[in-house]
């Protein structure tokens, strides 16, 4: 019964592709595998809109939105009406093609990026021997496309939005990748399911998540930060802060494509919290040996809300970054943390997971932060601020 | 032919012509990312899935991100009155034309062009691992130390060194 | 492998068209990319269909021809710029102060 309910999904497309012809099953299994996942995230999408709305709402000590339905839950569907009905204004100079195609890459690739992670037990779209690669892929392509976006209008808030944001997301895909090869290392496969299921297991009260070990917790720290700059999301957000360059890279969208630019972008925040699911906090895995009877889904969807839910919070309470400032920590604090990182990793292979590797990796990474982070109080301190006319 | 190899090699040929060919040197670069992509997927169509995720990273995620970035640094404004090609353009044309039916009569007319797929050929991810640590390890240290020496090179050459022209600055300015 | 082989000459040809024909400094390295990654298609295809046991040394020169690859492209590219910054052209017909 308990395994029923894990393997339900599993089953169930099983059961449906027994029914179909043999002559159009393999098409019949692409489009059952797709299918629920678009689904599930175009839903995810909708609920993280008005989480979000109401979250930084209570945050910033308002109410959110509350006037669409019971305390505003039917707002993502006037949003959705709304953008589906807006006029979608061209500009007259703009590149008709490079206009129509780059929110299309955007949604292609964010898409993309799913079909390698794993939902739950064998409920993976894509097992390829080389998932994390694939994934890291995709996301070299989502850069391509924002340039093109940016080039199209002629506009040249545009283009420098396009730039700035091309440039944030080169600088930090170098950290993104580096604090991954640690867990690469230790798991010993580029296959994202070979890495779920080597964080099975309970060694006493903890599972044997990667981000219970010192270097583990490190790299899940640099990875949602390097996630969080890739996915241009506060506090990253310079490309496309509203009181900086009108709106960066999509000032000239309107209507449809712009709701494609929004969803692009949650798409591909929410592959990347999945992939920091699938690499640090165990996959699908419980973190109590007692709970394991709850379906790995489930578990797989607290894990993602979690995460969403501290993205939001994160959002609401930390100051944008200036662009320099945004350069300066991707490579003088993250990518020598991340390479610090890394050989406290190669080097908890051999002093093993008990106190001896806990003191000498630990001490490592800790060592790294405190001198790194020093060298980011950025030289001059405060003045004491001065009142013009209040003295 | 199969079906899906014939729509790469359009692919493939489309983006080289259109990145020969075209006007607008954004619109050729893009062309050419677009001919990596297609590339990317013969590779993959031929088994070599690493090759074909390193090609999309390097290449697309960062050659031809950075060919747009220079070329959009070193645009002149609206000169559409000027002439895409070179001066001398028959000659280079005619040489390349007989470059590549050579080449594909060379190998249409080769004993080799019909053999099977050899089934050994198969390149798991630990196998490429234990081997570029084992016996390509040397080549692997010195791309190291090659890729650190262009990276330095590439970052004085673009450094904007503005010293000769304010000379009370002391700080020299970043590079873009 | 026929397919293959015509692709690659393809690629290679027209690589070096751009480098030839076209007059932006920028094209000339578009051109070398274009040959380099014919020469790389190549490989993988005698790799899969070749004479040889199948040895992983294709792939491992693939792997190391794209990043000098890339190493090459990032530095002609600066120097592209630094000649820009000085000359005002990017125009390769105007580049011949050492012409003797």
């Amino acid at each position: 019964m308990i395994e029923l309910a894990d393997q339900l999904f599993v089953v169930l497309k099983r059961e449906i592709l027994a029914l179909l012809p043999v002559a159009i099953q393999p098409l019949a299994s692409v489009f059952l595998s797709i299918g629920p996942i678009i689904t599930v995230f175009a839903t995810l999408f909708a609920v993280t809109t008005i989480l979000e709305r109401k979250g930084l709402g209570r945050l910033q000590n308002r109410f959110g939105p509350n006037r669409v339905g019971p305390f505003g839950v039917l707002q993502p569907l006037a949003d959705g009406i709304k953008a589906l009905i807006k006029e979608d204004v061209v500009p007259l100079r703009t590149d008709r093609v490079l206009h129509f195609i780059a929110p299309v890459i955007i949604m292609a690739a964010a898409l993309l990026a799913y079909s390698v992670l794993p939902f739950g037990r064998n409920m993976i779209a894509l097992d390829l021997d080389t998932g994390v690669l694939f994934f890291f892929a995709v996301g070299a392509s989502t850069e391509l496309a924002i340039f093109m976006a940016g080039w199209s209008c002629r506009n040249k808030y545009a283009m420098l939005g396009a730039m700035r944001a091309i440039a944030q997301m080169i600088s930090y895909e170098i950290p993104l990748i580096l604090s991954t090869v640690g867990v690469l290392m230790t798991a010993g496969t580029l296959s994202t399911v070979g890495i779920v299921e080597a964080q099975g297991g309970f060694t006493g009260l903890f599972p044997n998540w990667h981000v219970f070990t010192p270097w583990g917790f490190a790299g899940f720290v640099l990875f949602l930060i390097a996630a969080t700059a890739e996915a241009n999301r506060s506090p990253f957000d310079l490309p496309e802060g509203e009181s900086e360059l009108v709106a960066g890279y999509f000032t000239e969208y309107s209507g449809f494509k712009f709701a494609m630019f929004f969803f692009g972008e949650y798409l591909g925040l929410f592959a990347a919290h999945a992939l920091a699911i699938t690499l640090f906090l165990g996959g699908w895995h419980a973190p109590v040996a007692f709970l394991d009877w709850v379906p790995s889904y489930l578990w797989f969807f607290v894990k993602l809300l979690g995460l969403i839910v501290l993205s939001i919070w994160v959002r609401g309470t930390m100051p944008r970054l200036r662009s320099d400032q945004l350069m300066v920590f991707a490579w003088k604090f993250m990518l020598p943390m991340a390479l610090v990182n890394l050989l406290a990793a190669g080097l908890w292979r051999f002093t093993g997971a008990g106190p001896l590797g806990w003191l000498i990796c630990g001490s490592l990474v800790a060592i790294a932060y405190v001198w790194l982070g020093s060298h980011m109080a950025l030289g001059k301190p405060m003045p004491k601020r001065q009142y013009r006319f209040a003295e | 032919m199969n079906f899906d190899l014939a729509i790469l090699s359009l692919i493939i040929a489309a983006g080289s012509i259109g990145a020969i060919l075209f006007r607008d040197l954004v619109h050729s670069v893009l062309s050419l990312a677009v001919t990596f992509f297609g590339l990317a997927g013969v590779y993959l169509r031929l088994g070599a899935e690493f090759i074909a995720f390193s090609q999309v990273i390097v290449y697309v995620g960062a050659v031809a991100i950075l060919a747009l970035f220079v070329v959009i640094l070193t645009r002149k404004g609206e000169r559409a009155a000027e002439s895409r090609f070179s001066a001398d353009r028959l000659l280079p044309l005619a040489v390349c034309s007989m470059l590549f039916v050579g080449l594909a009569a060379a190998a249409w007319s080769s004993s080799i062009k019909s053999r099977p797929e050899l089934a050994s050929a198969t390149a798991s991810m630990r196998q490429l691992g234990r081997e570029l640590m084992s016996s390509y390890v040397v080549p692997l240290e010195v791309l190291g130390l090659l890729l650190t020496a262009c990276m330095i090179g590439a970052t004085i050459l673009a450094l904007n060194d503005d010293r000769e022209s304010n000379p009370d600055e002391d700080k020299p300015h970043s590079s873009h | 492998m026929l397919p293959y082989l015509l692709i690659s000459s393809l690629l290679f040809s027209s690589g070096l068209a751009a480098a030839l024909l076209r007059r932006n400094a920028v094209m000339v390295l578009i051109g070398i990319e274009l040959m380099l990654n014919a020469a790389n298609l190549n490989f993988i295809v005698f790799w899969k269909y070749g004479p040889g046991p199948a040895t992983l040394s294709p792939i491992l020169f693939v792997l190391f021809s794209i990043a000098i690859a890339a190493a090459e492209a990032g530095v002609g590219l600066a120097l592209i710029l630094a000649i820009h910054r000085h000359r005002q052209t990017t125009n390769v017909d105007e580049m011949d102060s050492l012409r003797g």
